[in-house]
């Protein structure tokens, strides 16, 4: 419910004429930044389950990656709709002459997999593993927004260091708990063999 | 949106004629009145007079050959929706900061090839010009535009009267450089002063201005006050806001835009739906309070005007 304030947000300011003169533009802009707040908030998740060992979190995650899915949607209608109001041709033009929209294009497409295997059927036909690896393909996605943000902008403020930062931060302690994992499991390993024996 | 903003339907088109000529008559007398006061209010006790106009039936004073007939961009988003970096990179950011940027005193130094370099309280530089309402066109670089009834005198007067030697081929302009008035230039957003240039024959043509107001009252601190460029065939940030240096200079001066992205942004930035921005497409752009695109025109639709500025020039590779 907190996740739809945003948009309620949004909506309330569009029909009282609180948007700026150009309001379409805010509503992209709007889309957007809660898309990659969404991003950046379902990768906190993990890290701050290990972190705090508080597991109950990973009940918000799949609500938190939908929401991520659903802003995304939003944004891209917006393109679609209001900025371009679905003019093929200008859109086909417009794709390779703004490489920041096929980046975001690309982030956006990466996310469909992930929303359509979200649901528990899924994830038991996937196999959790399968579903794993696939679900992996956020991390290209949060990688891409933050490009995607950086290209679009004349010039660049802290606002798009900020998202990379965190982005870069939060895949690099997935890493790091990977290799101390595999540490951990190398000294182990001695131990562990004369059990299999 | 759109839809309660269809107000400004050309009178002639819907009233008899001679009813229209004596209230184009009686607009006529009644905003050169209105412009007067305007003109005082540029001087030394800078008076508001916000109130006087409403946008809605403002009209300009002395209609001139290039205004287009188009309809105006309501005074409040001219005043709400502006990029003036020294205030901070969002759209409404001028109109929340810029007013702590002091336009008063106010004086311009002009410098380099020219007869009378001196600096120039403002109140001087406006002594004797004639001010113009102007109604122009405005594209920004983003895709956007307006209509905007400028306030001001050609810049060829003011080249004129402090007479260039022939070694100036081009003028050099600069904003206010003051981070305790201008928080943006507190950040590294852009390399301050904000910088821009012309060659001569564009500055002395007869559509650049120099405005100090808008709706026939003096500028917005938000809109550049209290004097600056407006070069409308060319996209936006070329028309450098509240001037504190005019230069005369031999050689291609430097431009902000140019030196944050120099291949993106180049020295004469003319509206060319052809040229497309390196990362975006500049061939439509939405007026303000529009919903659907329009398409760009060439030098922002004065091309019959400036054109012949360039001819044997490749604007693809000077952009
Ligand atoms: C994962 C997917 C995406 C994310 C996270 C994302 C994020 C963002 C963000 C943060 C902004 C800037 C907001 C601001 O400046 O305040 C933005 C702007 C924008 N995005 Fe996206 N975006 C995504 C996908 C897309 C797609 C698929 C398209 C179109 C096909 C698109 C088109 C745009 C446009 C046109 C703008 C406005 C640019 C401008 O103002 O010049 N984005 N996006």
């Amino acid at each position: 419910m907190l996740c739809l304030a945003p948009l309620i947000l949004l909506a309330w300011n569009g029909l009282n004429g609180n948007l700026s003169a150009n309001p379409i533009s805010d509503i992209t802009n709007e889309t957007g930044i809660w898309t990659i707040r969404f991003i950046v908030a379902t990768l906190a998740i993990t890290p701050l389950r290990r972190i705090t060992r508080l597991h109950g979190l990973i009940t918000f995650r799949r609500m938190i990656g939908l929401f991520a899915f659903f802003y995304g949607s939003l944004h891209f209608t917006t393109y679609i709709w209001l900025d371009q109001f679905f003019d093929w041709r200008a859109i086909l033009k417009d794709i390779p002459k703004r490489p920041f929209i096929m980046i975001g294009f690309a982030s956006f497409v990466l996310m469909i997999p992930l929303a359509v295997t979200s649901t528990q059927k899924m994830i038991r036909r996937l196999g959790g593993r399968r579903w794993d690896i696939l679900h992996r393909l956020i991390y290209i996605t949060a990688v891409g927004a933050c490009i995607h943000y950086i290209w679009l902008v004349k010039v660049v403020t802290y606002r798009q260091i900020v998202y990379a930062t965190l982005v870069a931060a939060l895949l690099l302690f997935r890493l790091l708990w990977k290799l101390r994992g595999e540490s951990l499991q190398k000294t182990h390993q001695p131990a562990k063999k004369p059990l299999a024996a | 949106m759109a839809a309660n903003r269809k107000n400004d339907i050309n009178p002639s088109e819907i009233t008899d004629e001679g009813l229209y000529r004596n209230r184009r008559e009686f607009m006529r007398t009644a905003s050169l009145a209105v412009a007067g006061a305007a003109a005082l209010s540029l001087l030394p006790k800078n008076i508001s007079i916000a109130h006087a106009q409403d946008s809605r039936t403002w009209k300009p004073n002395h209609p001139s050959q290039s205004d287009t007939k188009e309809e105006l961009t309501p005074f409040k988003d001219i005043t709400s929706y502006n990029n003036f970096y020294e205030f901070g990179v969002d759209k409404d950011d001028p109109a929340q900061y810029a007013g702590t940027l002091k336009t008063q005193p106010w004086s311009v130094a002009v410098d380099g090839h020219v007869k009378k370099p001196a600096v120039y309280h403002l109140e001087d530089i406006l002594k004797g010009e004639s001010m113009e309402d102007r109604i122009y066109r405005h594209r920004c670089v983003e895709g956007w535009s307006m209509v905007i009834p400028w306030l001001g005198f050609p810049l060829a007067n003011l080249i004129k009267r402090v007479e260039p030697a022939s070694k100036a081929k081009y003028v050099a302009f600069q904003t206010k450089f003051a981070p305790d008035e201008m928080p943006g230039q507190r950040t590294s957003a852009l390399r301050w002063p904000y910088v821009e240039g012309l060659r001569m024959d564009e500055a002395m043509h007869p559509l650049s201005l120099l405005a100090v107001g808008l709706y026939g009252k003096s500028l917005p601190n938000q809109d550049g006050a209290p004097i600056r460029l407006v070069v409308p065939w060319k996209y936006g940030f070329k028309s450098i806001k509240s001037i504190v240096k005019i230069s005369f200079v031999e050689s291609l001066p430097p431009t902000a835009w140019n030196l944050a992205t120099p291949n993106e942004y180049g020295f004469y930035s003319n509206v060319n739906p052809e040229v497309d921005h390196p990362r975006w497409s500049q061939a439509r752009e939405r007026r303000i309070g529009e919903f659907f695109k329009r398409k760009t025109l060439m030098f922002n639709g004065y091309a019959d005007q400036v054109a012949g500025l360039y001819s044997g020039m490749d604007l693809r590779k000077d952009f």
